[in-house]
């Protein structure tokens, strides 16, 4: 039942950002991603980490893939769909990547032919994630709060300024 | 239960994908939009590791790039915005003051 | 005071830097002064040596100071040493005396030159070179001296080298001196790598004592001696001292006459052991002796430019000292160069004067009836002349016999002969020079307001002083029917020369003096006959054998010979390899490598095509690599 749901989710994922490659649509692939995203926040959830399926459902396909449907409306771009990529451009990048996806999966051989899986601490996985956060990787918690912060207010000071300066 | 190793060659795969998608495309938003796939793609290897060790450090790594990825986003999409006021374009076979 | 020896050669070195830093801003007068007096302190020094060498038992060792470690690798060792010994002290004697005479007369020979403390500074610095020479204890350090004295000799000899000819002539002097200075260097190489060090002490050791083996006695001396060939001017390497000449006359006289040009015989001599070893060498030197004396003799017998006359007869005596040595009488050698510095100096000098009092005028054809006009320049001539054509009671006598008698001791009749020929071609030359420039009519051509005068007393007073040592100085080596003790020049150098052995009855001794005095006065008479009595008669003989004529007047046309054969293949060598390698190789390895670096920039330049998805790739590569080694 389990494996069914996993497959689903994946064929959706791997298909979706597929379909993202082949589409020419700039608003169609920003949409293939937030399906994509969104099966990814299933997939999540499978590994027994809900608290990061929320996340990325919430912040990357509800904020981030939003932000890019607000940009892509901004710049207008209808008609203008961007030229097709040379043959031998493609090939290369196909065999490098597959190069590479051997290498990854060499690296990760171990993981690989692993372990089915330790069996995961007492306490839930939320609650675990709470306490580490709030001791042992505070200190990047509240950096990263700032850096958001830092982000707000560079988006503002860079796109904020008049168009002509 | 799943093993956590098909994750891992999920992830693997959707990785390579979006650096397909990076190099196939030409303009700049759609290949920004591929770097967030990879990124993506590096938290679910994350999570898959998470999940065969026990750890909960996983997640605390998921939570911060995805943090961070919104920054970046943000950010990014800001300069992007630039870009297109001042040249017209988001085609990244324009933009080659590089050249030399 | 004898142990402060080491200064003769560091005194007039310093002065002569001096002049070479602040010579142009110093007064004449002082230059002058500066010059003499170190060569002054000089003379001082090596008589004070000489004096307390004389004092010494024979046998015992002379003077020596080590200076400087210098080199020294593994067991080859070369210390800058001096090793004053009597043979050292007897040379020192030479340059510093003759020398300071010379640069007395220079004060007023070169009064009106413009470059007067460049003059001095070389002349000094080549006393320096010459005196490391002559008081080095190796090898090594003698080549030092050797090179240094070759250097000063190019100089001086282009002194004024805005004159096309003075220039040329310094180069050859300079390149043909390289030659034999290469066969000198190989020499030095060979005692370097069988003996381990290059101190005559060493060298003549085991030479006397068989310690080398057979061949390589022979092979150094013969290479030293090629060397010799050069900086002595004896055959082949003699082409450059005629040349000589287009320096100032006061150069000739000290350089191409009483010193360096008996670098050569001075070196034979400290190494008497080992030529005394080699009697292949030995004949070798005795017999190029010989031949050049009898060849550069014929050559001077027509020469008309009045320093060329003298120049060849340098290269004759010269080739009498070697004679001497090469029979194994090398204190005859020696006793010649030494009577021999002062006559030809003073010829030389006198001849300066001449030319002096003539405003530059050289030619002989162009002088004559000079007597009454040179009051103390014509008598001191006179006395050079005499003593070079071994007329009895002056120095050349005694010499010149002392080398005769010893050539016909050792059974080289051949060369005693020779010898002996030679003798009258000498006096026969000189005073062809004497008749033609002091007797008969006046063909001068004087500019009218310029007087005939005599020279001022800076330069009679040295000729003076060289004509009284002309004669005197023969008195120190009489032969041996004065008894044993009179030879004091041989017994003097006793602990540093070996000698050879006189077996010869006094009868027959007798007889040789005879004859070498009859063949002297034979020459003079002939000249009185050529050149007095009937003056036509060289031209008539020059017109009955135009041949034997034109050979000699073109010095048997040897410079040409070596032009062709030697200088204009090398240069022509020297083109092509300059066409085709410098030009092609190295200059085009250098541009090569300029216009790949910059082909390669540009064949890469296709890599910043500016574009992100390339350096995407670049890193996509990159990354792929990486992880593949990280894997591997």
């Amino acid at each position: 039942m389990v494996w069914a749901v996993f497959l689903i989710l994946s064929f959706l994922c791997i298909g979706s950002v597929a379909a993202m490659i082949l589409s020419r649509n700039q608003a169609h692939n920003a949409l293939f991603l937030v399906l994509s995203f969104s099966s990814l926040g299933g997939l999540f959830g499978l590994l027994d980490a809900p608290f990061a399926a929320a996340v990325q459902v919430l912040v990357y396909a509800g904020a981030i893939m939003v932000l890019f449907l607000f940009a892509i409306m901004m710049f207008n771009l209808r008609g203008e769909l961007p030229a097709r990529a040379k043959k031998a451009r493609l090939a290369l990048t196909a065999g490098l990547g597959a190069v590479l996806l051997a290498e990854l999966l060499l690296a990760g051989r171990k993981l690989v032919l692993g372990s089915p899986g330790a069996a995961p601490a007492a306490g839930g996985d939320t609650t675990r994630l709470g306490h580490l956060l709030f001791s042992d990787y505070l200190y990047a918690f509240e950096i990263t709060s700032l850096l958001i912060l830092a982000a707000l207010v560079g988006a503002l000071a860079l796109a904020g300024k008049k168009e002509g300066s | 239960m799943i093993p956590p190793a098909a994750f891992f060659i999920l992830a693997a795969v959707l990785f390579v994908l979006g650096i397909l998608a990076f190099f196939v495309k030409k303009d700049l938003l759609t290949q920004f939009m591929a770097v967030e796939v990879m990124l993506n793609a590096g938290n679910l290897g994350f999570l898959a590791l998470a999940k065969s060790l026990g750890k909960a450090e996983g997640q605390v790594i998921v939570l911060f790039v995805i943090t961070v990825a919104a920054a970046e986003a943000v950010i990014g999409l800001a300069i992007i915005i630039l870009i297109f006021r001042q040249r017209k374009t988001i085609q990244t076979d324009d933009l080659k003051d590089l050249k030399g | 005071m004898a142990d402060l020896f080491w200064l003769i050669p560091l005194i007039p070195g310093a002065s002569a830097l001096g002049l070479v830093l602040l010579g142009a801003k110093l007064s004449r007068r002082w230059v002058a002064w500066q010059a003499c007096s170190a060569v002054f302190l000089s003379f001082l020094l090596s008589a004070a040596a000489f004096v307390h060498l004389a004092r010494l038992p024979p046998g015992a060792p002379g003077l020596t100071k080590t200076l400087l470690a210098w080199i020294s690798s593994g067991p080859f060792a070369s210390p800058i040493a001096f090793a004053f010994d009597q043979l050292t002290a007897v040379m020192a004697l030479v340059v510093t005396g003759v020398g300071l005479l010379i640069h007395v007369y220079s004060t007023a020979y070169m009064a009106e030159d413009r470059s007067y403390a460049r003059y001095f500074a070389h002349l000094n610095l080549f006393t320096f070179f010459m005196l490391v020479l002559v008081m080095a204890s190796g090898l090594v350090l003698m080549f030092v001296g050797w090179e240094g004295v070759g250097l000063c000799s190019y100089l001086l000899i282009g002194f004024w080298f805005e004159r096309p000819a003075a220039a040329k002539a310094g180069m050859k002097a300079f390149v043909v001196n390289r030659v034999g200075d290469a066969a000198f260097i190989i020499g030095i190489l060979f005692i370097l790598t069988n003996l381990g060090s290059s101190s005559f002490a060493s060298i003549n050791e085991a030479a006397v004592g068989g310690l080398l083996r057979p061949g390589l006695a022979t092979l150094v001396a013969i290479l030293l001696f090629v060397g010799a060939t050069g900086k002595s001017a004896q055959i082949p390497l003699y082409v450059w001292l005629p040349d000589a000449m287009e320096g100032p006359t006061p150069v000739s006289a000290l350089i191409h006459a009483a010193t360096m040009v008996t670098a050569g015989v001075y070196m034979v001599c400290r190494l008497s052991g080992l030529y005394a070893a080699s009697i292949p060498a030995s004949t070798i030197v005795a017999w190029v002796g010989g031949a050049t004396a009898l060849f550069a003799a014929t050559m001077a017998l027509v020469q008309n430019d009045i320093k060329k006359v003298l120049a060849y007869s340098t290269i004759s005596q010269i080739g009498y000292m070697f004679i001497g040595c090469g029979v194994g009488a090398y204190a005859a050698g020696m006793f010649h160069l030494v009577t021999h510095a002062f006559f030809k100096s003073l010829l030389f000098l006198a001849a300066g004067s001449v030319i002096h009092a003539l405003a530059g005028e050289q030619d002989m054809r162009r002088m004559g009836g000079l007597k009454k006009h040179l009051p103390v320049t014509f008598p001191v001539f006179l006395v050079g002349a005499l003593a070079i054509s071994g007329v009895p009671f002056l120095s050349g006598f005694f010499s010149k016999d002392a080398i005769l008698t010893g050539a016909f001791a050792s059974g080289q009749y051949a060369l005693w002969g020779a010898g002996l020929l030679g003798a009258v071609l000498t006096a026969f030359y000189m005073f062809r020079l004497v008749y033609m420039t002091f007797y008969g009519k006046e063909r001068t051509a004087m500019e009218p307001g310029h007087s005939l005068h005599e020279s001022p007393r800076a330069m009679t007073i040295p000729l003076v002083i060289l004509a009284v040592f002309s004669v005197l100085v023969g008195y120190v080596g009489l032969p041996v029917f004065f008894g044993e003790k009179a030879d004091l020049f041989g017994r003097y150098l006793v602990s540093s020369v070996k000698s050879g052995s006189h077996h010869l009855a006094v009868s027959t001794e007798g007889l040789l003096v005879l004859l070498a005095t009859a063949s002297a006065l034979l020459g003079i008479a002939l000249a009185f006959v050529f050149y007095r009595r009937t003056p036509a008669l060289p031209s008539r003989l020059a017109t009955r054998f135009p041949g034997v004529y034109r050979l000699l007047v073109g010095k048997y046309f040897i410079d040409e010979v070596y032009d062709a054969v030697v200088v204009r293949p090398l240069v022509r060598g020297a083109e092509k390899v300059y066409e085709r390698f410098d030009l092609r190789v190295i200059d085009g390895a250098l541009n090569g490598s300029a216009v790949a670096a910059g082909r390669a920039g540009k064949g890469l330049n296709f890599l910043q095509s500016g574009l992100v998805r390339d350096y995407a790739l670049a890193f996509l590569i990159g990354a792929i690599t990486f992880l593949g080694f990280l894997l591997l």
